[in-house]
């Protein structure tokens, strides 16, 4: 509120990590807002997500854009996040041996479901059988 | 600052999800049954009334960042930012209606939930 008079508001200075942590949260969540919003819609508006099956998936990766879509998706929804649980743990884990803790398990985590993500987008070869027909899970 | 907790607790509940989801999208190199199962959970009544804390939360924190970014780069952005939260607020509100409704009504409807497949 005190900085109405500059008319901006804070931005980093000083370059480094924060200063590239900083601009990596606007630019992605720019991309993540179209990119996010429209998955949603395609897998709970056009298509219900029963029909969000092995199936659909199989049809849907046959073009190898979606597997591209998602995998930027994948990428950036959990670099930002992840990035922001960092920030969150700074600002409230005052323990400097906890915090380091933390922060190596956030790392760890980031990598290990990074790849679990782009293994699964990747290697993604669906059954024969699968190609046949559409079909949706009753519940 | 509601704007800035709402827009720290979304952005984790939005991670949560986003963790869960990808072991769930995991479970695709295990064939079409065990994927088909997990699948059968999300359309489930519970899920799909958890999944529209999930949408909320998207739709906020986007329109929200929005806002920061306004605020930051749009040399007016700090006088406006009372009325941007309303503004957001709003649009949050009006996105999320219709697409509520689309992901609760087939409770409503057993057996007709399916909507055809896009090929």
């Amino acid at each position: 509120m005190l900085r109405i008079s500059s008319g901006y508001g804070p931005r980093p200075t000083g370059g480094g990590f924060e200063t590239f942590s900083w601009y990596f949260f606007r630019v992605s969540g720019v991309a993540l807002i179209f990119l996010a919003i429209i998955h949603l819609i395609l897998m709970h508006v056009t298509t219900d997500v029963a029909c969000t099956s092995y199936q659909f998936v199989a049809h849907r990766y046959q073009n190898p854009y979606w597997r591209l879509y998602d995998w930027l998706l994948l990428t950036l929804a959990l670099l930002h996040g992840m990035n922001g649980l960092r920030v969150v743990i700074d600002d409230y884990v005052r323990n400097r041996g906890w915090r380091l803790f933390l922060l190596s398990l956030v790392g760890l985590a980031t990598l290990a479901f990074f790849l679990l993500g782009t293994i699964t987008i990747v290697t993604f070869q669906p059954v024969a059988s699968a190609l046949q027909g559409a079909s949706c899970v009753t519940h | 600052m509601w704007s800035w907790l709402l827009h720290r607790v979304t952005g984790l509940a939005v991670l949560l999800f986003l963790l869960v989801h990808i072991v769930d999208i995991g479970l695709l190199s295990f064939g079409p049954d065990v994927y088909n199962e997990g699948i059968a959970l999300f359309s489930t009544g519970i899920v799909r009334v958890i999944s529209l804390g999930l949408i909320a939360s998207v739709l906020y924190h986007a329109f929200n960042g929005v806002r920061i970014i306004l605020i930051d780069f749009w040399p007016r952005g700090a006088r406006y930012q009372g009325i941007m939260f309303a503004v957001v607020m709003i649009i949050t509100i009006l996105c999320f209606l219709p697409m509520a409704y689309f992901v609760v009504a087939p409770i409503f409807q057993p057996g007709t939930s399916a909507v055809a497949l896009p090929m």
